[in-house]
């Protein structure tokens, strides 16, 4: 027995993904290139165009969204005049806009893209026995593998950032859409059925109104994880706090690093808040 | 013309429906077909026509098909074999087009758990059939409101259904069908899920409904009371199979078998008895001719403590008591109407058995049947009781 498995040539797993990536990169760079150069530009250009917007009206039009988002309460509002004053203060303000230009691009293509295949798993059997697995080889593959190909397809910067966090963090938003719409009730399925509906009338008119909440909380966790895909993005050049917290690790200083660190956290807060008053307002 | 016919529907779940179907023909049970298969057999073979304006109920217990049934008819599952006819078209063979047209137009449904959608509102409910048509807003409101304002709910238009009772949802699920127009109503255990004071005000209602809207409506339950409250014609379902389609007299007189009999043990049956049920021949005396000599004989012969008095048509005039009778004897009196009692206890045929027992209780004399001053019959204690504790002697002697 030992002797067979001893025998059997090692399968050049390795060597066969290198030439599949290569041949992806050369095959496929003709979409690759366009998409990092306009692309790269474009988002550079919001990150720029947010950053020059003076900063007292950034924290003030975050301060009445959170007013109303909040349900006219309070505590949102001060934690966010606080917290954006604390990062503009310790000299953070840039790299916030870039981190947010990255989170709020990755996790709106998270949505463009999962909830239209959490619709299509929902809908056939087939697809959700096709996809389960890859979502599962999405999320547990461990982060910095997949930026490898990354920077191979897309070079460094936000470009391929963006595309590492889009792996990592659309899982949530296909499983919850998927989960959300299997669990209407039958009863109002055929309800809708039974008045002569049709497929897409009664996608629109009573799954996704009754998956919505659901679809929301994947939502929410999508943005989530591509936040915290900062700072492993920032490894490839991706700019905003994550990069300062690398940088912090590399020096070995400590204070700097925490600073960074507090920053995501005070965005994370934010945002999480925001989405989650969404759902609730309108569910 | 029937406006649905149903032929042969049968339904079969599981992955070999054809040789399921074939153990049917060989009249195996559905647990020998289970467990030979691997199949269950929802419905097997029903036929049944319902004519215009009719309500006809599928009752039987839970597992028996019943609910099935009732979604063959509008396709939400696929019937296995058979047809299902509504106005001549086929409803099981017909494309997906024409089946979304029939369930727009001439079908709608009302569920068990009223099934509103909890994101629209009272009035956003109602308007759905005809708003999934394409029907312009305001046509579709107009409509909206006036089947809300049918089932009383014209308040209510804005509320969320949630914050709605049990009874006032069903009302919306009712409106909400209503809104379409519809020939046909399915009604799938409609009231089921309401209280019992709640489902007997809604039972009502629909009856009232229906005098006006004349509908005809298909409704499921698995409660024989309301079975027989509300059905015009009752179908009896066990184990997928249709037992026994009938008036709901037929079913509680003459029980196709001894499930069906089972079944109506326990109904209340002062409900659906009529005093036609359970009357007797009456012993009478002829005003013209008699006198109360042969009034005490004959019921001295009969047994009886008092005697109605007809004329020789038949028709009633009162009665006698025999101490009369033979305080008239001893006086040698002659003429039967110095003794006549006038105030008689009097019901028609079609009075049901709980109203009269109400009225033989304060009765001192059998209480007699009329149509048209005509005597009919009589009513004796001892029948209205026999009826109750179900003594079929009683109830087949006059069926």
């Amino acid at each position: 027995m030992l002797n067979f498995m001893e025998n059997v040539p090692e399968i050049p797993l390795a060597e066969g993904t290198n030439w599949l990536i290569d041949r992806i990169t050369e095959t496929f760079s003709f979409i690759f290139e366009p998409i990092q150069n306009q692309f790269g530009d474009f988002m550079d250009n919001t990150a720029d165009q947010l950053a020059s917007i003076p900063p007292v009206i950034v924290i003030l039009i975050i301060a009445i969204l959170a007013f109303f988002a909040s349900g006219k309460k309070f505590g949102l509002v001060a934690f966010s005049i606080i917290g954006l004053l604390l990062i503009y203060n310790q000299g953070l303000w840039e790299q916030l806009m870039f981190t947010l230009t990255l989170v709020l691009i990755a996790s709106i293509l998270s949505v463009i893209i999962g909830v239209p295949v959490g619709i299509l798993m929902s809908k056939s059997r087939i697809a959700e026995a096709i996809i389960t697995p890859i979502l599962d080889f999405m999320q547990t593959m461990p982060a910095f593998v997949y930026l490898i190909p990354a920077v191979a397809f897309f070079s460094i910067g936000m470009v391929p950032g963006v595309f590492a966090s889009l792996v990592f963090a659309t899982p949530p938003t296909v499983r919850f859409t998927n989960l959300g719409i299997r669990q209407v009730s039958t009863e109002l399925i055929e309800a809708s059925e039974a008045f002569g509906s049709t497929g897409s009338q009664k996608l629109w008119k009573v799954e996704i109104p009754m998956a919505k909440s659901t679809i929301m909380a994947g939502i929410n966790q999508t943005v989530m994880l591509s936040l915290s895909m900062v700072v492993i993005a920032s490894m490839i050049g991706a700019p905003g706090l994550g990069r300062d917290v690398l940088s912090a690790l590399q020096r070995a200083e400590a204070g700097t690093g925490f600073v960074a660190g507090i920053g995501i956290v005070i965005l994370a807060i934010i945002i999480d808040r925001f989405t989650q008053s969404l759902n609730k307002s309108k569910a | 013309m029937p406006v649905i016919k149903v032929e042969d529907l049968s339904k079969v779940f599981g992955r070999n429906p054809e040789r399921a179907l074939k153990l049917l023909d060989e009249h195996k049970s559905k647990e020998e077909i289970l467990e030979q298969t691997g199949n269950t057999v929802g419905v097997n073979r029903a036929s049944f026509e319902v004519e215009e304006g009719e309500v006809f109920v599928i009752m039987g217990l839970s597992g028996s098909g019943k609910s099935t049934l009732v979604r063959l008819l509008n396709r939400l599952i696929e019937p296995t074999e058979g047809n299902v006819y509504i106005d001549d078209d086929n409803l099981a063979t017909m494309n997906k087009e024409a089946l979304r047209k029939i369930r727009r137009e001439k079908m709608s449904m009302v569920f068990q758990r009223f099934a509103l959608f909890p994101h629209r509102t009272v009035l956003s409910n109602a308007e759905f059939g005809l708003e999934i048509q394409g029907v312009d807003k305001a046509e579709r409101k107009e409509k909206a409101e006036k089947s809300l304002e049918l089932v009383g709910l014209g308040g209510y238009m804005n509320q969320a259904p949630g914050q709605l009772s049990g009874g006032m949802q069903q009302r919306v699920g009712l409106a909400r069908a209503l809104t379409n127009d519809p020939q046909v109503l399915l009604m799938d255990e409609a009231f089921s899920a309401l209280d019992p004071l709640i489902r007997k005000e809604m039972q009502d209602e629909l009856l009232d409904l229906q005098e006006t809207m004349k509908k005809t409506i298909i409704f499921i339950t698995h409660d024989l009371d309301e079975a027989l409250r509300i059905g015009d014609r009752i179908a009896l379902m066990k184990d997928g199979s249709i037992v026994q389609i009938g008036t709901p007299e037929d079913i509680l007189v003459n029980p196709a078998n001894d499930y069906v009999e089972k079944f109506v043990e326990d109904v209340d049956r002062s409900k659906v008895l009529t005093a036609e049920n359970i009357m007797k021949r009456p012993e009478t005396i002829d005003v013209e001719k008699h006198g109360p000599r042969v009034a005490l004989e004959r019921m001295r012969e009969e047994g009886l403590s008092s005697i109605y008095v007809t004329d020789r048509k038949r028709n009633l005039k009162g009665y006698v008591t025999a101490d009369d009778a033979s305080t008239a004897r001893q006086e040698d009196t002659r003429d039967i109407n110095a003794i006549l009692n006038t105030d008689v206890p009097t019901v028609s045929k079609e009075t049901p058995l709980n109203e009269i027992f109400n009225q033989i209780y304060d009765s001192p004399v059998p209480i007699a049947v009329v149509e048209d001053e005509k005597l009919l019959g009589v009513i004796v204690r001892g029948a209205v009781i026999g009826a109750l504790a179900g003594d079929s002697e009683v109830t087949t002697n006059d069926a």
